[in-house]
């Protein structure tokens, strides 16, 4: 792991304090979280105690010291969808997986994130699976969608294991 | 077929650079020995194709809509055919609702937009145009051309009720031109106000040129742009920077993204052009990490610029030097605030400093900066370009210009507009917006976000400024229009906001910290159910009812920035405009919209139940009783008003008040 | 100079201070939580807000600077409003255990409860519940039920202490002040020098007390108890009782604590001599044998971790003297218990100390032989105050009395080491007579005096010239630090103190942070170099009989197995 996270490192030389927000997008677009040895890692990097590191990285939404499951569902709580329903379709989808939003089902198949807003306000309430929007969905349709990710990665599962 | 595109997207323009660079830009198309510009540009803009074109809607809400599984059905089309057609992605037109959008133009015939295009559809589209005869419940409209034969069935585009009432400056190129290639921007006369600045104005005379074309602040509180610059100019420094928000944090405003997926260059145009005016050699674009095809466009359009010049050193031989760092967000609604963005980017916690001393006077690492939002860049070339009278000529005696507004909510035509400032909020919903769908009445609209208020029927005749929005507790924000029908509850939307402000709160001063939770404690105990409150539980929600209003005085009053000292302003507004509804949820204990599940009370109507048990079998708290064949009921003490048995019940039994 | 309008009477004030330094010069009070003088406003309590006439919203005077003319109304109905309803927002938030809490009667937050009158709860009580009382720290308790999020331990800890173990973590009402990781403080890089605690408004940080262990030892037969007083307790205890700072009270406090049962009471002064003695050795073995220079003092707990781990590579530099608290100890349990013929095991030896680290350096492994400890027990200033309240003892009822020997001797030069400065200027008294044999002709060092941060001086010992530096607040020495590292040469002794201003500032100090109380405290500890008579450390008689009769010779064999001690690289999530 270490050699990983030199590497991203490497590519960010003589940085000082303003790479630190970077850094940890870079780290974690590589793991899918902040590793504890990344977080100390970029420390000794910057020169940043690792409190100041893990303050900054708490103060934000978008990381995370837990692994994002192999399909990761962002639920989007923005003012539009609320007014057309999103949490209802956030209930279904916690149900439907059984884990809560900010966490990892333990097949760690799925896990739910909620984001204030994806800016696709004209087409609420959306989802998006690893990227993928799904537009105007609703309660109903939840575990459709659902479904596919679980075929791909049986799918992709049994294939690998065959 | 795609080679000789790309091939021209990169390739210089000798033709436009020269042109920027010798000529009197602004007059430089009447000149004799234009026509070879005159005709380049025509074939760039496409006036006249040789072979069919097919350009898709590729912004992100055209590909949330599936624009991205249609552009695969056209190429495979295209290609199963062996048919000559150039394909083009485009942002985005601003019509959501009826995304996905494809817009078919035919050698010598009019461009022709389809609404509503899926894989199963898009065929039979193109087969049936390239027939002569585009299906007319797929059309939205046809572009006017000069150059081109209109299609006789199709109406106009720009007389479509959604585009009609519209004035588009900075969405102008927005949905109709590809924004991944530069000469695209140049042959719409881009860069050419860049041109003039340097070449023809001094940085002071351009703050004062945008000071007096009245243009204020797009992101929110409509400060005076060109007096924010003239402070930054007067700060003397060796670095400045000049810092472009786009980390547009509010729920139900996507305008910023819309700009930079659909025309890039205008805000990196604009960006270059503030830079200039302040004496900035370093820009930064924070922009959210949520948007990652905006960045994606964002970082092309950048190499693009800097590979013509526009962007690096010597600029247009002007001797002025620009660098332009993007720096993704990370997530944080009051980095939207100046000095917490600033914090952000310095790569620390996002929180606000006190100020004084204000950004312009010591920003970004100690600097003088300059913070302006997506829109009001987009507008500063071509108040520059065409001139201040120009754009003071558009809107009303406050707010000049023109405003981009998101529209969202139960609105039949959801998506981007730009209207004149001025224009009254009923000719958006209703006019542009469609009015409400599925007949329902309107109710209230949110404009402003987390920060603005909810204006009520009566009041939707005023016309937008930035004046009349405070009058009825609301604000322009970054211009999202939520509207909301009787089916909203307007104390739930009070509470969705708390809710939202007091976890995007920063956490750093007690009255936004603490204030914020407790008003959304106390709109919770008075949406809360009354079942297992105690005695003291009802007297203790009283009490919150009665310090709301003294609470949030005080945290307007005493908040530490801008975030806290409007995060009342959803309250206050629902207040002012719904307080029967506030009350109806305190004495009568009832949700009149039927939307705060706990106060819902569901019964069985005795004479419409047959006994088919489905209700108690859905039921999950096991509320409901009753044998086969006879009528159910619900022991209320049980019920959890999820309304499972409402939904299943197939004869209308259950009833809900 | 221009005039400001405050509370309609016109008052002077200078061109770019703040609101509130011109206020507080024209003798207005406006109450203040986050605001730390010579740190830069955060502006983060808003408890300062006052009215400016012309301004939409009020102003924080912390923060926001004054301008001509401005017409200021600290005390309108809409100030004391906002400060009202903020002191009740925190109240709402903070658990109703006053009674039960360290900080009774001395919390800034209750304070402010009594001066607003706050009678009634107005915010539904919404108290936090799941926050982990921290208390892995042998010196620091952290209780985040009690936190009101100021922020003042977080910017004591990073911009004064450059030590930054905590900071605050996630956002909104869910933010909480921790370590990195959330984990506990133990595993951290706190060094408990415990200015956090000086610094902390409420009870969300306070020292671990000894007090029940101290109290079970002095009601348990088999033990002989002992304790020792170090240099800077008997200046600053008497501010516990409500006397101004500044106060020796050595002699009633030896009454006290004999009165409380303690068998022995030592001055820990005695072995501040023993150290010099040590450590003046040390310096001229270094000097003379080409050892590693600068060389750099020990007696400081935190000061040590902050070594061990931030700069590993200047462990070297460290004297090996233990510090005067575990010479003391370590005699204790070896010479005058052979002397008195006690069984070192039955000894339960007590330290009082104005320090939290001392609790931690107590608890170090190396701090003792054969499993037993050379410290049993730290109390802090604060904690001995408690102590003898409890026991009802009435000072004006106390005649003043001496220490016991045969540790009860001190030369004022080892009273000195009380604050910032004293080591050196003992250091350089004794080796200077060590070396040339004579005594300086004036024994005061001006230059190592007074409470700024580093002090530096040349000083002439015969033929040598040394270079020393004394610092104060470890954020100030990592400053010297780097410069060492970057090849600064001319240094052969610096003398570093955890505390800005030494241990009369300790962590376990009453709790007046202002720099007048810490001044008067310092000049209590001169006013006694200058009165007395035995002012230099190899002078002190009974030093001299401990190395006649025991160790033999500074440096000798004993002294390495009792006095001198070693350090170790720590890793840490730092």
């Amino acid at each position: 792991m270490k050699e990983e996270i030199r590497k991203i490192l490497e590519k960010h030389p003589d940085s000082k304090r303003d790479s630190l927000i970077p850094l940890l997008q870079a780290v974690q677009e590589v793991y899918g979280y902040l590793p504890k040895d990344a977080v100390v890692e970029i420390g000794k990097h910057l020169n940043l105690p690792a409190s100041k590191i893990y303050g900054v990285a708490t103060f934000y939404n978008q990381f995370r010291f837990q692994p994002k499951g192999k399909n990761h569902v962002m639920v989007c709580r923005g003012t539009a969808c609320h007014v057309k329903g999103s949490l209802a379709v956030l209930e279904a989808i916690e149900q439907d997986l059984k884990i809560k939003a900010g966490q990892t089902s333990r097949d760690t198949l799925f896990s739910i994130e909620v984001v204030a807003c994806m800016g696709a306000c004209g087409l609420a309430p959306v989802i998006s699976v690893n990227g993928e929007f799904h537009a105007n969905v609703d309660p109903q349709k939840i575990s459709e969608i659902l479904d596919i990710y679980r075929e791909e990665k049986k799918s992709a599962m049994e294939a690998a294991n065959a | 077929m795609h080679e000789a595109s790309v091939e021209q997207k990169m390739a210089k323009m000798p033709l436009f650079l020269d042109a920027l660079l010798h000529e009197n830009v602004c007059g430089g198309a009447d000149k004799k020995g234009d026509s070879k510009l005159e005709e380049l540009k025509s074939q760039i803009l496409r006036r006249t194709v040789s072979r069919p074109v097919i350009y898709v809607g590729a912004a992100t809400c055209g590909l949330s809509a599936g624009a991205d599984k249609v552009l695969v059905a056209i190429k495979k089309y295209l290609a199963d055919k062996a048919l000559d057609a150039e394909v083009v992605e485009v942002g985005c037109i601003g019509l959501c609702s009826e995304e996905p959008i494809i817009d078919i133009q035919l050698p010598g015939k009019a461009r022709v937009s389809f609404r509503k295009v899926n894989t199963n559809n898009v065929v039979q589209i193109i087969e049936s145009t390239l027939a002569g005869n585009p299906p007319a419940d797929m059309t939205l409209g046809q572009f006017r051309g000069l150059e081109s034969e209109k299609w006789e069935s199709v109406t106009f585009f720009d007389e479509h009720p959604f585009l009609k009432p519209q004035k588009r400056c900075v969405l102008a190129n927005c949905g109709i031109i590809d924004p991944c290639n530069i000469n695209e921007y140049l042959a719409n006369d881009g860069y050419q106000a860049l041109a003039k600045a340097l070449h023809s104005m001094t940085p002071a005379e351009i703050c004062q040129e945008v000071e007096l074309s009245g243009l204020r602040g797009r992101g929110g509180g409509g400060f005076f742009t060109g007096k924010k610059w003239k402070f930054a100019l007067q700060t003397s420094g060796d670095q400045k920077y000049i810092i472009c928000n786009a980390d547009e944090g509010d729920p139900g405003a996507f305008m910023d993204r819309a700009v930079i997926e659909g025309d890039p260059h205008r805000l990196l145009e604009g960006i270059a052009i503030a830079s200039y005016a302040i004496g900035a050699n370093k820009a930064y674009i924070y922009i959210r990490a949520e948007y990652p095809l905006a960045i994606r466009r964002l970082k092309e359009a950048i190499a693009q610029a800097e590979d013509y010049g526009f962007i690096g050193e010597n600029i247009l031989d002007s001797g002025f030097n620009l660098h332009i760092i993007i720096k993704m967000g990370a997530g944080a609604f009051v980095c939207g605030e100046e000095t917490a963005l600033i914090n952000s980017i310095e790569g620390k916690r996002g929180m606000p400093r006190p100020r004084p001393p204000f950004p312009a006077i010591s920003g970004l690492f100690g600097k003088p900066s300059v913070i302006n939002n997506v829109e009001t860049l987009a507008n500063v070339p071509a108040i520059i370009q065409k001139g201040k009278d120009w754009f003071s000529a558009m809107g009303t005696a406050g707010s000049k210009g023109t405003k981009v507004f998101a529209l969202s909510g139960k609105i039949s035509h959801t998506g981007l507009i730009e209207v004149e400032m001025g224009t009254t909020l009923r000719q958006i919903i209703f006019e542009i917006g469609g009015g409400i769908p599925h007949g329902k009445k309107y109710k209230a609209v949110q404009i402003g976000g987390p920060s603005g208020g909810c204006i009520p029927e009566e009041k939707i005749d005023i016309e937008i400024d930035y004046e009349t929005l405070k009058e009825v507790g609301a604000m322009m924000g970054s211009g999202g229009l939520v509207v909301m029908d009787e089916n909203t509850c307007m104390v739930d939307v009070a509470k969705f906001f708390m809710d939202f402000i007091q976890r995007e709160s920063c956490g750093k001063c007690i009255p936004c910290r603490e204030g914020t939770r407790h008003m959304l404690e106390i709109l919770e105990s008075i949406t809360h159910g009354r079942k297992n409150e105690s005695k003291l539980d009802t007297l203790e929600r009283f009490k919150g009812i009665m310090h709301l209003s003294r609470l949030a005085d005080v945290i307007k009053d005493a908040s530490l920035c801008g975030l806290g000292q409007t995060a009342p302003n959803p309250v206050l507004s629902t207040l002012r405009w719904f307080r029967n509804e506030y009350e109806a949820h305190i004495y009568e204990r009832k949700c009149p919209s039927g939307v705060c599940k706990e106060l819902l009370h569901f019964s069985i109507l005795e004479n419409k139940c047959v006994g088919c048990t489905a209700c108690s079998r859905k039921c999950p708290a096991g509320a409901i009783m009753g044998a086969k064949k006879s009528p159910h009921y619900i022991v209320p003490g049980k019920c959890i008003s999820c309304g499972a048995c409402k939904d299943v019940c197939k004869f209308n039994a259950v009833v809900v008040e | 100079m221009f005039e400001i309008e405050v509370n309609n009477k016109i008052i002077e004030a200078v061109p770019g201070e703040t609101i509130l330094s011109a206020v507080t010069r024209a003798g207005i009070k406006v109450p203040t939580l986050c605001y730390m003088k010579d740190l830069a406003p955060s502006g983060a309590c808003r408890i300062c807000v006052v009215e400016v006439d012309g301004m939409k919203t009020l102003v924080p005077s912390c923060s926001y600077p004054v301008q001509e003319g401005m017409k200021i109304h600290t005390n309108s109905k809409r100030a004391i409003r906002a400060r009202k309803t903020v002191i009740e927002l925190l109240l709402a938030n903070h658990p109703d255990d006053c009674l039960y809490c360290v900080r009774n009667g001395n919390c800034r937050l209750q304070g402010l409860a009594e001066e607003y009158g706050i009678r009634e709860r107005r915010f539904p009580s919404s108290k936090k519940k799941d926050h982990m009382l921290d208390a892995t720290s042998p010196s620091i308790i952290r209780d985040q039920a009690k936190c009101i999020l100021c922020g003042k331990c977080v910017r004591v800890c990073e911009e004064i202490q450059n030590v930054a173990a905590i900071d605050f973590v996630k956002r909104g009402s869910k933010t909480v002040i921790a370590p990195a990781f959330e984990q506990s403080l133990n595993v951290s890089s706190c060094i408990n020098c415990g200015q956090c605690v000086l610094a902390c408004p409420t009870g969300a940080l306070r020292e671990k007390s000894s007090l029940r262990e101290v109290d079970e030892a002095l009601h348990d037969k088999d033990k002989y108890v002992v304790i020792q007083h170090a240099p800077a307790v008997s200046v600053t205890l008497a501010e516990e009782f409500g006397l101004r700072p500044g106060v020796d009270i050595n002699g009633l406090m030896v009454a006290a604590l004999r009165q409380l049962g303690f068998k022995k009471i030592f001055d820990t002064s005695f072995s501040a001599d023993l150290t010099i003695m040590e450590e003046a050795s040390e310096l001229v073995h270094r000097v003379t044998t080409g050892g590693k220079l600068p060389m750099m003092t020990s007696c400081s707990p935190g000061w040590i971790k902050y070594v061990e781990q931030f700069y590993p590579d200047f462990i070297d530099n460290l004297s090996t003297c233990k510090s005067p608290q575990q010479m003391l100890g370590a005699i204790i349990k070896s010479y005058f218990a052979e002397k008195e013929g006690i069984d070192p095991e039955k000894i339960f030896s007590v330290s009082i100390m104005p320090c939290v680290a001392k609790k931690f350096e107590a608890a170090r492994p190396e701090m003792g032989r054969n499993n037993i400890f050379d410290i049993d027990a730290v109390l802090t200033t604060r904690e001995v105050a408690r102590l003898i309240k409890m026991a009802g003892i009435d000072f004006d009822s106390l005649t003043p009395e001496t220490a016991d020997l045969p540790f009860g001797t001190r030369s004022t030069a080892g009273k000195l080491f009380g604050g910032t400065g004293g080591v050196m200027e003992a250091a350089i008294r004794t080796a200077h007579y060590m070396i040339t044999g004579k005594e300086l002709k004036s024994l005061m060092v001006e230059d190592v005096r007074g409470l700024k941060g580093v002090k530096e001086a040349k000083v002439k010992i015969g033929d040598l010239e040394v270079g020393v530096a004394v610092v104060s607040g470890v954020g100030n020495a990592s400053k010297i630090l780097e410069e060492i590292k970057n090849g600064r040469k001319d240094l052969h002794f610096i003398e570093v103190m955890t505390c800005p201003g030494g241990c009369i500032a300790g962590g376990g100090q009453p709790l007046s942070t202002d720099q007048e109380s810490i001044k008067a405290r310092l000049h209590a500890l001169y006013n006694i170099d200058h009165s007395e008579t035995l002012r230099t450390s190899h002078k002190n008689k009974d030093v001299q009989k401990l190395y006649d009769e025991f160790l033999k010779e500074p440096l000798g064999h004993k002294s390495h197995e009792l006095l001198h001690t070693h350090y170790i690289k720590r890793e840490v999530l730092s």
